[in-house]
């Protein structure tokens, strides 16, 4: 499962994949505090990038900066430069929304709206324009298709999506996200609500969608980053509780022959 | 194992005591609403006929019905609501939504809060300055309204910024995380939630005006008219001032004509609140059925 295809270090990239998201000597700030320092992260198209890291340590502020819902928190600021395909996303000019409709978000709690399985899968979509219809049946049922939750709801389009079990609707949020056709997933911690089935049909999901869509996934559990990434970040956190990238590789170097010795500490288990 | 003798315990005596000293301030509670509600309906209820409801009053409203007065306060309750709703909502969304967390928003929350709490009278004098004299209005159904509006908006602010409040963070990320512009996602996810909240607050609110005297006094209502109002500048009659005449300027007056335009008035108030209800309950039971 393990996919070889790159070769990529922090300090030298050298990459079959094109870069999807890059990051160079980003800084974040709530207020006085220093949430990330000088990140650098170069993130793989079409492949699965896990960060890992004790708690605190920014996982989550990083893969929120990558399509600035930071943004919605009272003083925060970044420094740095933040690029999807090459357009740095930190601009003046950037439309935010136009952004988040590229780069999507699943969130650590399944969030489904309280409105039926379709108005929740339709609602990307209808927000984005008119649209007949027709083409938002197929819509819907393509999103939820990709999402591998189709046979189990096309006979309750109608139901609340809250009956829906926590898997299910995880499955419902990550249907709701495709339909609106993104290219970069990010997934904050997907499955920590999940019981383990939940989890490796999530985990399962995420394969197939890798060949299609840039995916960033924050885990606490590193044998789910194990399993499911092709690479993986390590971050950790300074003496001042700041976030620091300690190292970026392929997921089979990082877990077998780390090159930090703090890497290997926190995979061996000796802190965090 | 003597469970027997534990139920005399001190401990289980003093658990008692509480639990006594709990249900018996419940009972205050409840039973003066209810010897109210009773005395209403018992001493009320002959007066209440077809001809009461559907009549205008004569001999000072010694005789007659209170027709007028029941539509008065009809049409001033939507007016007031008219009024306080849109303002009362989008005050709100603003004020949870969008305004920053700052000196200046805080000062107006808290501006707010105390605006419930300003005797009625002085919204009356309000009411009369502003509305009355300054932008003509006169003794009006409209200056009235607005009167009420003004008054019910503390309220009607209030209660849909807790609404609003209420609905999820998470709800809202999910839905700016797809792209929705922040008016998309006040407007299609957290308003559909809060709208249940809203609508209670406000009709609160609007039988609160409903029953208000002190400030109709000053800016519109009239004791006694021949007819309906036929435009907002009409003057008006209304349940709660008319109820206050008959009781403290006509004497003579049969002491179940009273009984039975409170009994009205509260029918009134009444009908309002078990249609929120309704609205309220259809709204859950669309949420989760």
């Amino acid at each position: 499962m393990m996919n070889t295809k790159y070769v990529l270090s922090n300090d030298k990239v050298s990459q079959y994949n094109k870069v999807k998201v890059r990051t160079e000597e980003v800084s974040l700030y709530y207020g006085n505090f220093q949430a990330l320092r000088d990140v650098t992260l170069n993130i793989p198209e079409c492949a699965i990038t896990a960060i890992i890291g004790p708690s605190g340590c920014g996982k989550s502020s990083f893969l929120r900066l990558l399509n600035r819902m930071n943004d919605l928190i009272a003083g925060a600021r970044v420094e740095g430069l933040v690029e999807i395909d090459g357009i740095p996303i930190y601009k003046r000019a950037i439309d935010v929304v136009e952004l988040r409709k590229r780069v999507g978000m699943v969130f650590q709690k399944p969030n489904p709206f309280p409105m039926s399985v379709f108005d929740n899968v339709a609602f990307g979509p209808r927000r984005h324009g008119k649209i007949s219809r027709g083409e938002l049946t197929d819509i819907v049922e393509q999103s939820l298709r990709q999402a591998a939750l189709w046979d189990e709801v096309k006979d309750k389009l109608n139901q609340s999506a809250l009956a829906l079990s926590g898997g299910q609707q995880q499955r419902l949020c990550i249907s709701r996200v495709l339909a609106v056709e993104p290219e970069v997933i990010l997934m904050d911690e997907p499955c920590s609500a999940l019981d383990p089935v939940a989890t490796l049909k999530i985990e399962d999901l995420m394969r197939i969608l890798a060949k299609k869509y840039t995916i960033v996934i924050v885990t606490h559990n590193m044998q789910q980053a194990a399993r499911v990434s092709d690479t993986a970040a390590f971050l950790m956190m300074e003496e001042d509780r700041a976030g620091v990238l300690v190292e970026h590789g392929p997921t089979s170097q990082l877990f077998t022959n780390p090159k930090d010795q703090r890497t290997e500490d926190y995979i061996t288990g000796r802190f965090g | 194992m003597k469970i027997r003798a534990q139920l005399t315990s001190p401990r289980q005596l003093r658990q008692r005591i509480f639990f006594g000293l709990l249900i018996l301030a419940t009972i205050i509670v409840v039973v003066p609403v209810i010897f109210i509600i009773l005395q209403i309906v018992i001493s009320g209820s002959d007066t209440i006929s077809w001809e009461f409801l559907s009549q205008s009053p004569s001999e000072a409203g010694k005789a007659g019905g209170i027709f007028p007065a029941i539509v008065g306060t009809f049409y001033l309750m939507l007016g007031t609501l008219l009024f306080s709703l849109p303002i009362g909502v989008f005050a709100g969304i603003y004020l949870t939504e969008y305004a920053r967390d700052n000196w200046l928003t805080r000062l107006i929350n808290m501006a707010i809060m105390n605006l419930a709490g300003v005797p009625s009278i002085i919204y009356g004098l309000f009411g009369l300055g502003v509305f009355v004299l300054t932008f003509k209005f006169g003794m009006s159904l409209l200056a009235a309204s607005l009167t009420l509006a003004c008054q019910a908006l503390a309220m009607t602010i209030t209660t849909s910024r807790e609404a609003i409040l209420a609905v999820p963070k998470e709800h809202r990320e999910g839905s700016l995380a797809i792209g929705a512009t922040k008016w998309q996602t006040v407007r299609h996810v957290v308003l559909p939630q809060a709208r249940p909240g809203i609508i209670t607050g406000s009709v609160l609110a609007m039988s609160r005006a409903a029953g208000e005297t002190a400030p109709i006094l000053v800016v519109g209502a009239a004791f006694l008219l021949p007819g309906l109002p036929q435009s907002p500048l009409d003057q008006f009659m209304a349940l709660p001032y008319h109820l206050y005449t008959v009781a403290a300027h006509v004497p003579g007056i049969p002491e179940n004509t009273m009984w039975g335009v409170a009994l009205v008035l509260l029918m009134v108030v009444l009908s309002f609140n078990i249609v929120a209800t309704i609205i309220r309950l259809r709204a859950r039971r669309r949420r989760y059925g």
